[in-house]
């Protein structure tokens, strides 16, 4: 045998060796794909099929030919989804807007300002981190519930409005803005709160969009907190309405007005996400975990 | 072994908007590698060396053309199956390893009838290691060893397995110049010993010619000479050829052809046959100048440098292409300084001309 | 000089305020609550200082069915999650084509709302009057019997739970991973690649080294994240997980706290202390651990 031949022979391996680990990839992640996307496409579907039919089939069917509006109406109209998403959007707004007030003040003082003990201070801020949610949580809920802000707004956003990582990431940004910057603008009769605003912030605009965007869907998934504080249904929050839709509901087991309401619900942060995709993803690599 | 290219062409796809026409880095390259040589592949960046270099040891396959190793057509052969060794520019070392298990990395790999037990490995290792003068480490990681260490390490991790090709991509490029000049000789005596063939890519001229047995200039993806360093720097064929190579670098004048004689602006700086009439572009080799008083070429004095051996004079010279005329002469001839003009007289065999458009050169022969 | 330092702690104010109360007080308030024997919430009064809270909790069966459930919830999601995404990421970085619409996809549950895609999850598994939901049609089509997954026997329970909670950490640690993989440079696979080194061998001996810190953060938030599990779980079986026996003891703090069975902070407190103090333990193992075996 020639060399030659040898040598295609593992050209040719190499060649379907390549084509078949090709097919496994694929397979493997359409496969996951599946798995992932599967339970947007029941839902969606589910939720467009009509309380009657759904009822009716035992084996549920993979697609519908009479699709309806009508159980997104009722989500509407029977309980109140709207309400839900209200409230939900007042808190999400208030608790991102007061939260980068706070954390661009404070990242600010970090960064820019000298004042004595600063490093000790932003070492204890750094230890704060590893306090978990659950620990703080109870004495909150004493705390509101004697103040009287149960089911108020205030209680609901109070305790969120800090958060010493976001301090951290944007200090961090902050403090990569050259020194000269800041005395040119002194020079020049800056103050520093102007400074701070023409300067600094929109310097740093991507990093104060990944803090935004990674609050939002923090605020739009909270649950913990706005079911200790909120029993009124006039102040729950879309987590809140749902697990409510889902125990004491719309009077009977409907289950395709519920999966209306959970589209309805889901659709406004996959709609922000596949918007700012790029950045959103970033963000999350950088900063975020979930549960 | 011998290695030969035949007509090797590499194109990259255009990609997106932004740059949509396709890059061509390798262009109808042919060219035969004889056996056991030291060969340089020379040229500036972007000019498709480093691609050459790949599609040699199989990274990166060839939109046309031929590669053989010995007798065997081994063009679309994975890198793995061709028994090359790489080195590469950062060298590559895996930085969780140790010097001794970087090298042995590709002896790990050897399966069925080559497989070897772990004494055998070390014990190459150790040879390979020897080879490049590195006992005593073998036991560091990477990032605990000095540039021109990791460079050995990477040299020795591509001997080990005894490869039929040596391939080096800038390996002295990372390194500071003392250590560069240690290392091309110790390069070059490594290559001796092991009489392996090795292809280096590099972009500085002078290391190419120090230590390679031919050199390959390339530009933008096409092979512009290949031959012997001196063959190359006496006979370029064109004018990129001749300022590429040479430091300090070939000074080029604007002149014409007139009669049989070659002119710089009004002076007649030799006599010549076989050229028609035409403009042409001069290049002369900074050593190509003689300093004599009643010499046809008169340039305006800037300074004069004092090298020890020999004198640089920095002139100008109104046809002259670049900004100072730089002529190295014999410290045996004085030059006074505070001269404000000084004459040359031409060496024609350190004087070339080449077309003013092409750069092609034009062979002429002096009187 | 005053009025410089004054400066600083003005900006500061507003998050000092804040961490203050919401956040520095109650982290000392928990311990005071955990050690107050028979606090009323009514009145705010206590009779007394001791352990008892902690030893009430440790005897409360639904506080050792928590412990069990969340236990086993770790045990399974962490390495299997974590598997997954390595399995799947690799996958994903060796391929060019439809690489950004699987990254897209894949990252869908990151951005949903747990609580209302669990209810999909719940119906998917769920048997009810009208249909035994579908995926018990899969099984009795691929010849197993139907089994209740949502109001059935335990180990059913725990499984829809594991499942939806590996479906919800999966997107942060696919792209963790990703980002991880195509921070290793190309040279060091090419270098691999002309030394004839077969895909596995360059993926446990290069690829792995060089993303093992990665890695191990994955892990160690996938630990501290996994025993925080609690709202994964009330999406599933709903707001009363001690009938579903499918509590967490992050469920445990907050039944103790308000809510039917609540009133208690007391119990809640020395729970959360003891909660705090299992993840405290876990992480420290994980960093002795990733010492030991995280190169760099």
């Amino acid at each position: 045998m020639s060399k030659n031949t040898e040598y295609q022979k593992i050209e040719r391996r190499a060649r379907t060796g390549r084509i078949f680990s090709n097919i496994v990839i694929y397979t493997l992640l359409a496969l996951w794909g599946l798995v992932v996307l599967f339970p947007f496409y029941w839902m969606l579907l589910t939720s467009v099929k009509s309380y009657g039919s759904y009822n009716a089939e035992h084996v549920p069917s993979f697609f519908t030919l009479s699709p309806t509006l009508q159980n997104y109406v009722d989500a509407f109209t029977t309980v109140n989804l709207g309400k839900y998403l209200l409230n939900t959007l007042v808190f999400t707004l208030a608790t991102t807007a007061i939260m980068l007030a706070v954390i661009t003040l404070s990242a600010f003082a970090f960064a820019r300002l000298e004042f004595r003990g600063k490093n000790l201070v932003f070492t204890l801020f750094l230890s704060l981190m590893m306090i978990p949610n659950e620990l703080v949580i109870i004495t909150n809920f004493t705390t509101v519930t004697d103040l009287g802000l149960r089911n108020t707004f205030l209680g609901l956003i109070l305790p969120s409005v800090t958060s010493v990582f976001y301090i951290y990431l944007l200090k961090e940004n902050f403090a990569q803005i050259p020194d000269e910057l800041y005395y040119a603008a002194k020079v020049d009769g800056t103050s520093d709160l102007r400074y701070l605003r023409r300067v600094m912030i929109p310097i740093c605009r991507p990093t104060l969009i990944t803090i935004i965007i990674l609050k939002i869907i923090e605020c739009w998934n909270s649950y913990v907190w706005p079911r200790l504080i909120t029993d009124d249904p006039d102040y729950y929050l879309v987590s809140n309405g749902i697990q409510e839709i889902r125990e004491n509901g719309f009077g009977r087991e409907n289950i395709p007005a519920m999966m209306a309401a959970v589209v309805v619900i889901s659709v406004p942060l996959i709609l922000l996400f596949l918007i700012f995709r790029r950045k959103v993803m970033a963000g999350v690599a950088r900063g975020g975990t979930k549960g | 072994m011998r290695i030969l290219l035949q007509n090797l062409t590499k194109k990259f796809p255009g990609r997106g908007k932004k740059s949509p026409e396709e890059v061509i880095a390798v262009n109808d390259f042919t060219f035969e590698i004889p056996d056991g040589k030291l060969i340089g592949l020379l040229g500036p960046s972007g000019c498709g060396k480093s691609t050459a270099l790949n599609l040699i040891c199989g990274l990166q396959k060839p939109t046309a053309g031929k590669i053989f190793f010995g007798e065997d057509d081994v063009t679309d052969l994975p890198p793995e199956h061709r028994g090359v060794g790489l080195v590469f520019q950062n060298y590559a070392l895996y930085p969780h390893l140790t010097v001794l298990k970087n090298i042995t990395f590709p002896l790990e790999n050897l399966r069925g009838a080559d497989r070897l037990t772990r004494e055998e490995m070390e014990k190459r290792a150790l040879e390979a290691a020897g080879l490049v003068q590195l006992e005593g480490l073998m036991d560091r990681k990477p990032s605990e060893l000095s540039g021109g260490q990791q460079q050995r390490v990477a040299i020795a991790r591509a001997l080990v397995k005894t490869p039929k090709v040596l391939l080096l991509d800038e390996p002295l490029s990372n390194l500071d110049a003392r250590l560069r000049l240690q290392t091309r000789e110790e390069i070059r005596r490594i290559q001796r010993q092991t009489g392996v063939t090795t292809v280096f890519v590099t972009h500085d001229q002078e290391e190419a010619m120090s230590i390679s047995d031919m050199i390959v200039v390339m530009k933008e993806g096409v092979v512009q000479q290949i031959g012997r360093p001196q063959e190359v720097y006496d006979q370029p064929v064109n004018l990129f050829v001749a300022k590429f190579l040479g430091t300090p670098p070939i000074n080029v004048f604007r002149g014409k052809v007139s009669g049989g004689r070659l002119y710089i602006g009004s002076e007649a700086v030799l006599s010549l046959s076989d050229v028609p009439d035409q403009e042409v572009t001069l290049g002369i080799r900074p050593e190509g100048f003689i300093l004599r008083e009643d010499g046809p070429l008169s340039c305006d004095l800037t300074r004069v440098e004092v090298m020890g051996r020999d004198v640089s004079v920095v002139s100008t010279h109104p046809c002259s292409e670049n900004l100072s005329i730089r002529s190295i002469i014999n410290a045996e001839n004085t030059v006074d300084p505070d001269a404000e003009k000084v004459r040359f007289a031409l060496k024609p065999r350190k004087l070339y001309l080449f077309h003013p458009r092409t750069g092609e050169r034009i062979p002429f022969t002096a009187e | 000089m005053e009025n410089k330092n004054a400066k600083g702690w003005l900006y500061l104010l507003p998050a000092f305020l804040f961490l203050g109360v919401f956040m520095i007080y109650p982290l000392i308030d928990v311990f005071v609550y955990s050690f107050e024997e028979g606090y009323n919430s009514a009145s705010q009064t206590f009779s007394g200082t001791g352990l008892y809270n902690y030893s009430y909790v440790l005897h409360d069966p639904y506080f050792l069915q928590a412990v069990q459930n969340t236990l086993i919830l770790v045990a399974v999601t962490v390495p299997l999650s974590t598997g997954l995404a390595l399995l799947i990421s690799v996958a994903l970085s060796s391929i060019k084509p439809l690489r950004d619409l699987f990254q897209t996809v894949y990252f869908l549950p990151y951005v949903t709302n747990t609580l209302a895609v669990g209810l999909v999850f719940m119906i998917l598994f769920k048997k009810t009057a009208y249909s035994d939901g579908l995926v018990n049609l899969l099984l009795q089509f691929f010849g197993g019997s139907s089994i209740d997954f949502i109001d059935g026997p335990y180990w059913a329970k725990m499984f829809v739970l594991c499942f939806y909670t590996v479906w919800v950490v999966m997107p942060f640690k696919i792209l963790i991973l990703t980002s991880a993989l195509a921070s290793v440079n190309q040279v060091y696979y090419n270098a691999a690649r002309v030394d004839g080194t077969p895909r596995w061998r360059i993926f446990t001996k290069i690829t792995l080294p060089m993303i093992s810190p990665m890695i191990f953060y994955l892990v160690i938030t996938g630990f501290i994240g996994a025993f925080k599990a609690y709202s994964d779980a009330v999406a599933l079986f709903g707001t009363d997980l001690n009938a579903a026996e499918m509590n967490t003891i992050v469920g445990y703090v907050y039944d103790m706290l308000y809510g039917n069975s609540g009133g208690y902070p007391s119990y809640a407190s020395a729970a959360a202390i003891l909660l705090f103090a299992i993840v405290l333990t876990i992480t420290c193992i994980n960093l002795l651990v990733s010492r030991k075996h995280v190169h760099y």
